[in-house]
């Protein structure tokens, strides 16, 4: 690992600042995506911010039809969240599938929604269900925040505060785990809101998390299973590797979005 | 049976340290002014090294050193060997390349070391290790084995990459054999490259002694003392007696610790050059380009039956991948433990078998758990498995019909099988599996969108290894007898030395479990000394599921002689004559009298030799001996996997499992439960999820745990095990030896398992979702559509 | 170089260290309490496993200074006293380690399941729980029988 400097701040502001002044400093959130790519010398970030001491960020709030969710709330909080058992069980599911009970203690949606890995569970959950991405400067439509693999459109000195979702009647999630990684090697999160319809995948995309219009409209005309009989994504421009590739990553789609949506209409 | 002699279940004697945080890895031992070291090693899969520039790295804070492979060619450092020697088909002998510490002139492989970084701490050796600066020309890279004789020459001496060619059997009876058959069974069978991943990582401390001129090196080894044979004899370290080799707690081997390694030698190299103790501790990373690989074979096998489903003939023809170098036992994997084997647990009169070893531009390939008789056992199995299904047959009933009823029985390959009973085992694993109910729970499976799958696997292993006059005339550099000392003090306790070497396998209760129910005393008054060449004079370590039938059988020929010795000071004691005494319980007798003195008394006396003349009969008592099997012994068993597939994914699921072994005597049934379920797991890894995947240019893809898919709890259900017994007639306690066992059955019960679920033969392994999925994709497009 | 204090199994400890310094490092290296092990870098194996503020964590994905202010607990601080903590007692009892690597962070880790999901655990329970502890020897049969008596026997 590559030597740094560290600051703890206490609030947003001190941290936001901290970011604007060093230009290559990086947040530090729970830490289990960048302490690993530090150790392994793949990042060096020369200033780290900590924000395990800033007031405020952490907590699961019901606020009208909506959830909130601070950014510094860990896995397992949300996982194991009352509010979200009674109003979005689906959005618990999320984090109850990331990694393993060590990381869910100390893994952060706001660090993994950040980060935007292509194969990570929350950014499925913040497209499948619309959410809004809260940060220091302004609020951020999913659909408009993650902008490609490990690329969001957060702003150099900006940070994430909390995300608030929509609670959705129907939800679910589906995971098919990469064997290896426990990462999602396709995740599908679907939901159904009034008039909004979204299937939103992870783990499939070479850019990231994308929504499949085909889907939503099919189950936009019955939100059924059978909808989605018969209808396939193209594997062209999905991710292949050694674990799968992008036809079988493409026949996944459909199978987990098919279950996906038998589980939410369950609920 | 007592409560702590052969048979029990006695609690670990290990364990409390282990519990409690207390066990000693290597990486626990810190040595006074220690440094430490960092690999630099070769990004290339197959380069020229133009010229290494240390001098930026030399400037680095903290550096005490920056060494290359002409500073260990200049210091005359000798080359790490391959020690068993395998001749071709011509008779000429295997083309065996140079293979020094650290590359000079030349990487073969992702991870070959080319540079050795020694700094104050690691951090500071890491960032001059970044700052060696290594001019390579990269030469065209050699992954595939099967086209490894096509590709560029990676060693001058191995013309085609080509190590031997190497056959046995009567290739002429199988010809004839295969001409008369009914029918043949035809596959071809990629035996999938394994990362062995013993859960500690190796590590290195080399420390060298000015004032004696003397070298110690603690290292993770699963057998300290052919460590310091090959280190002092080959690769001219200092002689064997200036060389002390310390494994103590070792955090798993698998095989992958018994090999003489680079880092080990390089680190006592480098202690000497700086004066100061020199410490190497591998990443996990490291580690997958660093330690041996297992398997890695392409193989077309073919077997022979005649009308009535009659084995006639097995033929195999294999490549073997040994990677870039040949490792310290790599060349004996593929040939006689292997090929040997091929008749499983059949009376098959006629077996011929070709092996071609390669080199490819990969890290070394050498004994992994099971070693050659996994690839034996997935080849046989499947042939059998498949000739069953094409012949309409029940898979069971043609084993059956095939079984080796007569024993002893000579086998085309070299093996004569001492013991055994294949169709009790068989029968007794039907039953626990309920076989019969088998159909019922397909189709429960069936309407739950499942396809389930039954699959056998009645493996046969030689372990034991081995006598040494035999594996001697096969090529082996080393005898592979044990060696035992059994100290007696003047108390009564007792110390076992043993040559063999424990990493999890619980030596330290089941030797003195041997030993207490022998002497009649507690086993708390016994400890079991290993892995320390100063303390144990010699040994050849633990691999090969030989430390039961070998070790113990040697601890129990130096108990022999201590009671033999003891029964002389019982008979000066008692005032009998000695043939007269009568050993039982800890007790020493005169027969037909009440005259006794326990053991403990006669323990002192022999010391004390107060009640006999030292010219007469020698004080003290502590006897050694050195046992050299007769024969190997022949572990074999049933294991029947029960399996369920989601059609949509292909994800399968093992739901069921069983086990019946026949390992002859068990001396601790719970330790050998433990062996069993371990070696299941690594072998149900190898058939589902592990793979070492290269690519074209010799990149390790599968290089971290992100990648390379290790066993999880949750990818098993509980294993049902049971045993069956057999005594092997050639030791004295009828061990066979249970280490590989699982690891040997399991990877063919499971692929037995998925083909006839998803009912095509083309599943490779690792059976991936992905790979299940493919299958049955291509197997519902040649369907017919009515079907 | 940084500053950090922590109670570390019950004592107090303060020292300064290189802000790069794991825990696990800071651990092991500066108060060598050696039983905390470590089986891989990518954050997957759980040998490193240990208690922070009552929560199980992995001590190789943390710097020490992050630990800052916490209580830790390892693997020698788990039992109290001589007595063995009842977990420690069911993996010896149910043969739940062989060669005792990954042994300490299956034991936190099984403490800790026990703390999030209770004394009456099932096998499935369990072994979806042991998602982040690799075990290379025991094919996890034995562990998963430890853990269940061990949760029963911390009732």
């Amino acid at each position: 690992m590559y030597a740094f400097t560290y600051h703890r701040p206490t609030t947003v502001r001190q941290a936001a600042n901290l970011l604007a002044k060093h230009e290559d400093a990086k947040l530090l959130a729970g830490g289990h995506s960048l302490i690993p790519v530090m150790k392994l010398r793949l990042a060096s970030p020369p200033v780290l911010i900590d924000l395990s001491k800033v007031e405020g960020l952490s907590g699961i709030e019901l606020k009208g039809r909506s959830i909130v969710i601070g950014a510094m709330t860990r896995h397992n909080d949300v996982a194991r969240s009352k509010e979200l058992q009674e109003h979005l069980p689906a959005l618990a599911e999320v984090p109850a599938a990331i990694g393993d009970p060590h990381v869910r203690h100390v893994g952060t949606i706001g660090g993994s929604v950040a980060n935007n890995d292509p194969n990570a569970d929350y950014p499925a959950a913040c497209l499948g269900l619309g959410a809004t991405i809260v940060t220091s400067k302004r609020k951020i439509a999913a659909d408009d925040f993650f902008t490609g693999m490990f690329s969001t459109a957060l702003e150099p000195d900006e940070i994430i505060t909390k995300i608030s979702f929509p609670i959705a009647k129907k939800a679910a999630y589906q995971k098919f785990k990469h064997p290896a990684s426990g990462f999602a090697l396709v995740g599908v999160f679907v939901s159904k809101r009034a008039s909004d319809i979204r299937v939103a995948v992870t783990g499939a995309g070479a850019n990231g998390v994308f929504r499949v219009k085909a889907f939503e409209e099919a189950l936009a005309q019955r939100f059924t299973p059978k909808s989605l009989d018969g209808l396939s994504i193209k594997p062209d421009g999905l991710n292949s590797d050694i674990h799968a590739s992008a036809e079988y990553r493409a026949h996944l789609v459909g199978v987990l979005a098919r279950r996906a949506v038998a589980d939410a209409v369950k609920r | 049976m007592s409560a702590t002699g052969i048979g029990a279940a006695v609690r670990r004697k290990e364990d409390h340290r282990f519990i409690t945080g207390k066990g000693q890895y290597t990486d626990d031992i810190s040595r006074p002014g220690e440094t430490r070291a960092v690999f630099v090693r070769s990004p290339h899969a197959h380069a020229k090294i133009r010229k290494i520039d240390t001098s930026a790295a030399q400037k680095m804070p903290g550096v005490v050193a920056v060494l290359t492979g002409e500073q260990l060619a200049a210091d005359k450092i000798g080359h790490l060997i391959c020690g068993w020697m395998i001749h071709s088909k011509d008779g000429s002998p295997m083309k065996m390349a140079p293979h020094p510490a650290i590359a000079s002139g030349k990487a073969c492989y992702v991870g070959d070391p080319v540079a050795l970084v020694v700094a104050e701490t690691l951090t500071q050796a890491r960032d001059a290790a970044e700052k060696v600066a290594v001019d390579y020309e990269p030469l065209p890279a050699v992954v595939d084995p099967a086209k490894a004789k096509a590709g560029a020459q990676i060693h001058e001496v191995a013309p085609k990459n080509t190590i031997y060619e190497w056959h046995l059997g009567d290739v002429k009876a199988v010809e004839a054999a295969f001409r008369s058959a009914k029918h043949v069974t035809k596959l071809d069978i990629v035996n999938n490259r394994l990362v062995p991943n013993a859960m500690e990582p190796r590590v290195a401390i080399g420390e060298y002694d000015t004032g004696n001129d003397s070298f110690t090196l603690w290292n993770t080894s699963q057998n300290p003392h052919v460590a310091r044979l090959v280190i002092a004899a080959f690769i001219g370290m200092a002689p064997e007696h200036k060389l002390r080799v310390i494994a103590p707690d070792v955090g798993g081997g698998f095989g992958s610790k018994i090999f003489i390694y680079p880092e080990e030698v390089a680190c006592l190299w480098a202690s000497k050059r700086t004066g100061r103790p020199v410490k190497w501790t591998s990443d996990r990373s490291e580690a997958f380009l660093a330690d041996a690989h297992g398997r890695d074979h392409v193989t077309h096998a073919e077997m022979a039956f005649a009308s009535d489903g009659k084995i006639l003939a097995l033929r195999a023809k294999t490549i073997a991948n040994l990677g870039a170098y040949m490792s310290t036992f790599s060349s004996s994997v593929p040939t006689y433990l292997y090929a040997t084997l091929l008749s499983g647990q059949y009376d098959i009169a006629h077996i011929y078998c070709e092996v071609d070893a390669v080199y490819t531009n990969t890290v070394p390939v050498d004994a992994y758990r099971g070693a050659g008789r996994p690839e034996a056992t997935f080849v046989v199995e499947r042939l059998v498995e498949v000739g069953a299904r094409e012949q309409g047959m029940d898979p069971a009933e043609l084993r059956r019909k095939n079984f080796v009823r007569n024993f002893p029985h000579q086998t085309p390959v070299i093996m004569t099988y001492d013991a055994g009973d294949y169709n009790a085992s068989l029968k007794k694993a039907m039953e626990i599996a309920d076989v019969k109910g088998f159909a019922k729970r397909r189709r429960d499976a069936a309407r739950n969108g499942k396809l389930r799958g039954l699959g056998y696997s009645t493996y046969i292993e030689a372990c034991g290894i081995a006598p040494s006059q035999a594996v001697g005339s096969l090529g082996a550099g080393v005898g592979l007898w044990e060696s035992a000392e059994v100290r007696v003090n003047p108390t009564g306790s007792v110390e076992i030395l043993t040559g063999c070497h424990a990493h999890g396998q619980g030596h330290e209760t089941t030797f003195a479990q041997v030993v207490a129910d022998r002497l009649g005393i507690p086993i708390e008054n016994i400890s079991v000394v290993h892995g320390d060449t100063d303390k144990v004079q010699f040994g050849m370590g633990t691999y090969g599921s030989r430390s039961g039938a070998v070790g113990i059988s040697a601890i129990v020929k130096a108990l022999d002689k201590v009671e033999a010795k003891a029964k002389k000071v019982a008979a000066h004691m008692l005032e009998a004559s000695e043939s007269d005494i009568v050993f039982k319980d800890g007790k020493f007798t005169v027969a037909g009298t009440d005259k006794a003195a326990a053991w403990g008394d006669v323990a002192l006396n022999a010391y004390i030799a107060h009640k006999f003349s030292g010219q007469e009969l020698e004080p003290g008592l502590k006897e050694g001996a050195f046992y050299d099997p007769t024969n190997f012994t022949f572990p074999a068993g049933c294991h029947i996997c029960e399996v369920e597939i989601d059609q949509e994914t292909g994800e399968t699921r093992v739901v069921n499992w069983t086990a019946v072994d026949d390992f002859g005597t068990v001396i601790n049934p719970m330790i050998v439960e433990g062996q069993v379920h371990g070696g299941i797991a690594q072998g149900v890894g190898q058939a589902l999820l592990e793979g070492a995947v290269y690519d074209k240019e010799g990149q390790l893809v599968s290089g971290s745990f992100m990648d390379y898919a290790m066993p999880r709890a949750e990818n098993f259900p509980p294993f049902n095990i049971d045993t069956t017994v057999t005594k092997c007639p050639s030791n004295p306690l009828g061990l066979k030896g249970c280490g590989e066992a699982g690891a040997i059955a399991a990877p063919a019960a499971v692929i037995n398992a998925i083909t006839d679920a998803i009912g095509t033969e083309e599943v490779t392994m690792p059976a991936t979702a992905q790979t299940v999925w493919a299958a049955l994709q291509k197997a519902n497009r040649m369907r017919p559509a009515a079907e | 170089m940084t500053a950090v204090s922590m109670t570390v199994n019950g004592k107090p400890v303060t020292a300064d260290v290189d802000p790069r310094t794991l825990l696990v490092q800071f651990l092991r290296e500066h108060l060598r309490l050696t039983g905390t092990h470590v089986g891989c870098d990518t954050s997957q194996c759980g040998a490193c496993v240990v208690h922070i503020d009552g929560k199980a964590m992995k001590s190789c994905t943390m710097f020490a200074w992050q630990a800052d202010g916490a209580n830790v607990t390892t693997i020698e601080g788990l039992a109290n006293g001589a007595a063995l903590h009842p977990m420690q007692e069911a993996f010896r009892e149910h043969h739940g380690l062989q060669c005792g690597y990954c042994t300490p962070g299956m034991i936190m880790a099984a403490v800790d399941i026990v703390k999030r999901k209770g004394h009456d655990l099932d096998d499935r329970t369990i072994r979806e729980e042991l998602d982040g502890n690799l075990c290379r020897c025991t094919g996890y049969h034995n562990i998963v029988k430890a853990i269940a008596a061990g949760a029963r026997a911390m009732k």
